[in-house]
């Protein structure tokens, strides 16, 4: 609620579908998914329907994500699958913690 | 007695949060509680106690499991602390003081402790669906808090220091019930809320409460939490079940957590039975009171707070009044061209091998072709790095060659699930992809 608000800019779109290509594929060799990594919808769940992914795969793709861009997941209370609630969610949760 | 948050709740809390939540309780003398945090859940269970309700444990919550439950006991109804419960039975939401509340009292007027007859019926637990249709067993008070007193008294919690718990298994599960739950409650230590999943939350739960902590975990979460390179905090003491642990894991663990691990033998129907280091022995000791005895074939558990004499599901060999080793599942014995052994053994063998992260024999389906009526074991394996001759050489090396894997299926990993189980099916579904791609190559 500060006086300048109206005055500061609009944080511009972050453009994530580089990396987003890249979490999908990520995905897909880490756990041997039978889908090509442009066929997952990047608005559908990952965890239980959608992908289908179960409570290890999710483990096993925590791992990959730390190896690779530095990052550990956290829950941080919420649910465990929340994170993957869609390609597009972890995607932007990575974008936002990355380290490397 | 427990931590919420790196909260402490003392134990006049605790009673008086256990009143509220038993008056808030329904008719109908038995109750699934399904709350996730496991100060709730413990909560919820102590309230059903006093109030002679009847808890039912199954190992998962599908509908089919609660449609079950239903025919077994008409009157049930579910505690639950999720919002959005997607389970078919009257519910209860689970009574929380608000934060208020929770902040400002120190200690509450009704905190009377409250005396549970041993003999009162305190939960019935089922066996999952891999040994058979789920049949229920009786636990009464009198028998849970005997295992558990016999368990910190093996796990060294009984020495005047006050442990706190952190577990990644669920309270609802056997072992999450027993040793997390009721080995806090019936030993003077305390547990701390959370049921953290990822290492990191792991590790910051285990940082949230003081020293000396334990780790209740499984072998699924100890490989994830080593290979993520998260600095783990001082843990003075790490327990696993549900699945095998390899020598290696455990030496691995010990090393790098500069800990003390043991793992827990026990089943649903007779509770935690023995325990073991696995890093430094390969024999498992029994709790105080314990026997094992052979007949017909099978081993069979008495004494101690097992109520009746309970064969158990695995091939064991007694080597002395109170210890045994153990040899794989009764239903994993393979039998090829004369020559006896069991997957369990065969998957200890393979484990065992430098560079194997987690494997896994299977009998292969008699409906393939190819193979009609002859068993045949193949295996898949996680081993990066390491190539089919060598580990086919190792393999040789340590097992009769009818018992190779034919073939050895290299995969990213094994479709454990959240307990550490592999599941029949999904096993086999796996196996059959990945034999798929390599028929195709």
């Amino acid at each position: 609620m500060s006086d300048n608000a109206p005055l500061r800019q609009p944080a511009p779109p972050v453009d994530n579908s580089v990396l987003r290509a890249e979490v999908a594929a990520l995905i897909v060799a880490a756990l041997n998914l039978e889908v090509a990594a442009t066929d997952i919808d990047p608005q559908a769940p990952l965890y239980g329907d959608g992908l289908g992914l179960d409570s290890i795969d999710i483990l096993e793709i925590a791992l990959v994500v730390s190896k690779q861009y530095g990052v550990q997941l956290r829950a941080d209370g919420e649910e465990n699958g929340q994170i993957f609630r869609s390609l597009d969610h972890l995607t932007d949760y990575i974008s936002a913690h990355r380290t490397k | 007695m427990a931590y919420r948050s790196g909260v402490p709740v003392r134990a006049g809390q605790f009673l008086a949060d256990v009143r509220r939540v038993a008056a808030s309780f329904p008719r109908g003398d038995h109750i699934l509680n399904v709350c996730g945090d496991r100060y709730r859940f413990t909560v919820a269970f102590a309230a059903s106690l006093l109030s002679r309700k009847v808890s039912l444990l199954p190992s998962t919550h599908t509908p089919e499991v609660i449609r079950q439950l239903k025919l077994f006991a008409a009157d049930v109804f579910c505690i639950t602390d999720e919002a959005q419960c997607g389970i078919d039975l009257p519910r209860v939401a689970y009574p929380e003081r608000s934060p208020a509340d929770r902040a400002g009292s120190a200690e509450p007027g009704d905190g009377q402790p409250v005396e549970i007859d041993a003999e009162c019926l305190a939960a019935y637990v089922f066996t999952s669906g891999s040994t058979g249709t789920p049949l229920p067993y009786r636990k009464t008070w009198g028998r849970l808090v005997s295992c558990v007193r016999h368990e910190a008294e093996r796990l060294g919690l009984l020495d005047g220091r006050p442990h706190t718990i952190v577990g990644t298994v669920p309270p609802q599960h056997m072992y999450g019930f027993e040793s997390t739950v009721l080995l806090a409650l019936q030993s003077g230590n305390a547990f701390s809320s959370g049921r953290p999943f990822y290492p990191a939350d792991v590790c910051s739960e285990l940082s949230s409460v003081p020293r000396p902590r334990a780790l209740v975990t499984t072998p699924v979460h100890l490989r994830t939490l080593l290979a993520s390179e998260v600095p783990v905090p001082v843990t003075d003491l790490i327990l696993s079940a549900t699945a095998p642990l390899s020598r290696n894991l455990a030496r691995d663990v010990e090393q790098r957590c500069d800990t003390r691990l043991l793992e827990i033998y026990g089943s649903t129907e007779t509770g935690q039975i023995a325990c073991r280091r696995p890093a430094v022995e390969l024999e498992w000791q029994l709790f105080r009171g314990v026997r094992l005895s052979s007949s017909e074939g099978q081993t069979w558990a008495q004494g101690g707070h097992i109520e009746q004499s309970t064969p158990l599901c695995d091939v064991v060999e007694i080597t002395a009044e109170d210890r045994f080793l153990l040899h794989g599942r009764l239903s994993d014995l393979v039998n090829i061209a004369g020559k006896r052994s069991s997957l369990a053994y065969l998957n200890h063998q393979l484990n065992a091998i430098p560079g194997v992260r987690d494997g896994a024999f299977f009998v292969r389906d008699e409906a393939d072709a190819s193979l009609a009526g002859v068993t045949r074991v193949a295996a898949l394996v996680v081993a990066p790095g390491v190539e089919v001759s060598t580990l086919t050489e190792q393999l040789r090396q340590r097992i009769d060659p009818v018992f190779l894997p034919r073939p050895l299926l290299f995969v990213d990993a094994l479709p454990r699930n959240d307990t550490g189980k592999l599941p029949h099916e999904a096993l086999h579904a796996l196996a059959a992809a990945t034999l798929k791609r390599a028929g195709a190559k």
